[in-house]
């Protein structure tokens, strides 16, 4: 009886086997990057906004500090996008022609919002607050990054859940005191871990086991 | 090549697993002839479309469900498990009785499983796909299941290896894995004779695809011996540990009806029992339709009704044996859940359950009904009856009355839930009977070993 298959149709079969391993590999590594990458997760990407506000000159070269503006940080769940007023605190007197500050003023003198692109944008399964995260010594800087070198915004890190639970499991690794919540370019004066824990103890921070219980954060 | 008038085949004498007047080439012609030339029955034709019908009532049922959300489904607070869980027990209890037969059965040397195991083994791949069905669709978002296995992933965080469901997961899938591999690994010698018989290209191109090249050379037989005895060792801890784990979503819960230790075996048991009972109901109308009464003889049948019979008395022992708990172990809540069972809104449920499960098994008794095919059928059909409304009384009627009065409440199955337990008898059907038209549904190369002449001597050896 005439073959069936080739004789090359041997090598193929075996190829075929063992090939399916690695291929399987390779898509579930693809899989895993792709949805870790910053294409994913849109993180380093900066956003265009209706004006080209540039948190690099404003915190980094003329030293505003964050709760200038966001001034509802500490009280709130939301550290609030400034109104137009807060802008014109001081824009009514400096580059107060500028034509790159018109939509400001516009914004101003219609009384309509200016509708800035929201960089960080949590689901809305998740329940997070601000006000805690600061009152217990998580600085600004420790989830948004060296916010002082940004000209326009954008995401330090994935937001993906792994992130949150990297400080969730081990806060003392990121924990400062009050007088720093604020401070760019923040370096620990002492041992990093016996400061977070000094101050785990001292903010009354739950152990890991509450902080990472799921209705801790999905209520 | 013989056609089917030309095959004599004379009536067994009783005792017999294989009609006389059988020789090798006879076997071969019978159970290939069935995929490779005979014109299909209409009876192929009907339980085909009828499963395939029931199928595209699955196919409406799931998409409106994926539509909808569960709330289609009868599940209520409290009882949230419904007819779900009710199938996914019924179900995989019921691939049992395959991997009993092609497992332990081998390993037992009970010759006689030769001419049964290959459709009970297929039974038990579909009655496993049916049954995984329910706890994905479940879900409420079937596309995330992979949550449930444990992979790298960007939440930071792993399935919850304390819970019985997440034990399930492996369990079955396992099953299902070790199950495929050792039906497909028992086909590859069939699928190397339907390669070298059928005349048809395509056929021939798809059988010599999946016979991976068998010769049937002496090194290709040890190599097979050895894998399938492996497959066997792997498959037998299986029977017993599938159903453990799947008792275990019970028995690790505090519910009263659900809390006890001895619901692994009780659940085994069940599980073959209506395993059986399903190898039954699919044998009897094949054998008859295909005229393999020569190949499946009565003492096949005998045999697995009396294996019924005693799997029946470990099911039956168990319901004593949870009444006598509940009595003696003088917990008051589990006595409720038991004076409810049988007095409360579920005991017609629970009494016919009773008389499915344990009164009508006994007519097996008699040597006449255990040798008559119709009785058989209709005990088998009665048994599978009953182990589902067993499974329905253990998940329903604990949930629906627990420990207080204030939370109870009744499961009303809605249509929804009726077609998706009937569109999975429809899969079932559906992929039973494709399999019967294109697979040999009958082990060729181990039934040949039935014969005398098979039987090598010593001296004839050397």
């Amino acid at each position: 009886m005439a073959q069936i298959f080739p004789k090359s149709a041997n090598a193929i079969a075996r190829m075929s086997v063992y090939g399916a391993i690695f291929v399987l590999i390779f898509v579930g590594w693809a899989f895993d990057a792709l949805n870790r990458s910053a294409y994913n997760t849109r993180a380093f990407m900066a956003r265009e906004q209706p004006i080209p506000f540039s948190h690099a000159h404003h915190v980094g070269g003329l030293g505003l500090d964050c709760r200038y503006c966001h001034t509802s940080v500490e009280s709130s769940s939301f550290a609030n996008v400034p109104p137009t007023k807060t802008c014109m605190n001081c824009h009514s007197q400096i580059w107060s022609t500028s034509p790159m500050l018109e939509p400001v003023r516009a914004s101003f003198r219609t009384g309509q919002s200016i509708r800035w692109t929201r960089v960080h944008d949590l689901p809305d399964f998740v329940y997070f607050n601000h006000s805690i995260h600061v009152a217990k010594g998580v600085g600004c800087e420790s989830c948004h990054g060296r916010v002082d070198k940004m000209p326009l915004m954008w995401q330090h890190a994935s937001l993906q859940m792994d992130w949150c639970l990297d400080c969730h499991r081990n806060p003392e690794k990121v924990l400062r005191p009050q007088a720093f919540i604020t401070t760019m370019g923040y370096q620990p004066a002492g041992d990093q871990e016996e400061i977070g824990r000094r101050l785990m103890s001292e903010n009354h921070i739950q152990d890991a086991r509450v902080l990472t219980s799921c209705s801790t954060c999905h209520r | 090549m013989a056609d089917d008038q030309q095959i004599v085949v004379e009536k067994p004498a009783p005792g017999e697993i294989i009609a006389p007047g059988y020789t090798f080439s006879t076997i071969t012609d019978q159970i290939s002839s069935v995929v490779l030339t005979r014109k299909t029955p209409l009876f192929w034709f009907a339980a085909f479309g009828f499963g395939g019908s029931l199928l595209m009532l699955f196919l409406l049922a799931v998409t409106v469900l994926l539509a909808k959300g569960v709330g289609i489904w009868g599940i209520r607070t409290p009882v949230m498990w419904g007819f779900a869980i009710t199938n996914f027990v019924w179900w995989i209890g019921i691939g049992h009785a395959g991997t009993l037969i092609s497992a332990i059965l081998l390993l037992l040397n009970q010759s006689w499983r030769n001419s049964i195991n290959r459709f009970a083994e297929a039974m038990t791949l579909f009655a496993v796909a049916c049954a995984g069905m329910f706890p994905l669709l479940h879900m409420g978002r079937p596309w995330l299941f992979y949550w449930m296995m444990p992979y790298p992933n960007t939440m930071g965080i792993e399935p919850q290896f304390r819970s019985p469901l997440v034990w399930d997961v492996f369990a079955v899938s396992t099953y299902a894995t070790v199950s495929l591999l050792f039906w497909f690994v028992g086909l590859m010698p069939d699928l190397g004779t339907l390669r070298d018989r059928t005349k048809n290209p395509i056929g021939r191109a798809i059988y010599g695809i999946l016979a991976m090249g068998w010769r049937g050379s002496a090194r290709h037989w040890s190599v097979y011996e050895t894998a399938t005895l492996l497959l066997a060792g792997l498959a037998t801890p299986l029977v017993l540990s599938v159903h453990t784990v799947v008792s275990f979503d019970f028995t690790i819960a505090i519910v009263p009806g659900w809390h006890s230790t001895f619901f692994p075996p009780y659940f085994v048991a069940g599980a073959i029992y209506s395993g059986f009972a399903m190898v039954l109901a699919l044998a009897i109308p094949l054998r008859s339709v295909y005229g393999l009464q020569g190949l499946i003889t009565d003492k096949h049948l005998d045999n697995c009704g009396k294996i019924m019979l005693a799997t029946g008395w470990i099911v039956a022992y168990a319901y004593m044996l949870e009444l006598f708990g509940a009595w003696y172990g003088g917990n008051t809540y589990e006595q409720a859940a038991f004076w409810h069972r049988m007095t409360g809104p579920y005991a017609i449920q629970y009494w016919s359950l009773v008389a499915c499960n344990i009164v009508a098994p006994q007519f097996l008794w008699f040597k006449r009904v255990r040798s008559s095919p119709v009785l058989l059928f209709i005990a088998s059909i009665v048994v599978l009856v009953g182990m589902w409304l067993e499974r329905f009384m253990i998940i329903v009627s604990s949930l629906a009355q627990d420990f207080l009065p204030s939370s109870w409440g009744i499961f009303q199955a809605t249509r929804w839930d009726w077609a998706t337990y009937l569109g999975t008898i429809g899969l079932f059907l559906f992929l039973f009977f494709l399999f019967v038209r294109a697979l040999p549904m009958i082990s060729i190369f181990e039934v040949r070993t039935l014969l005398p002449q098979a039987k090598v001597s010593k001296e004839g050896k050397r």
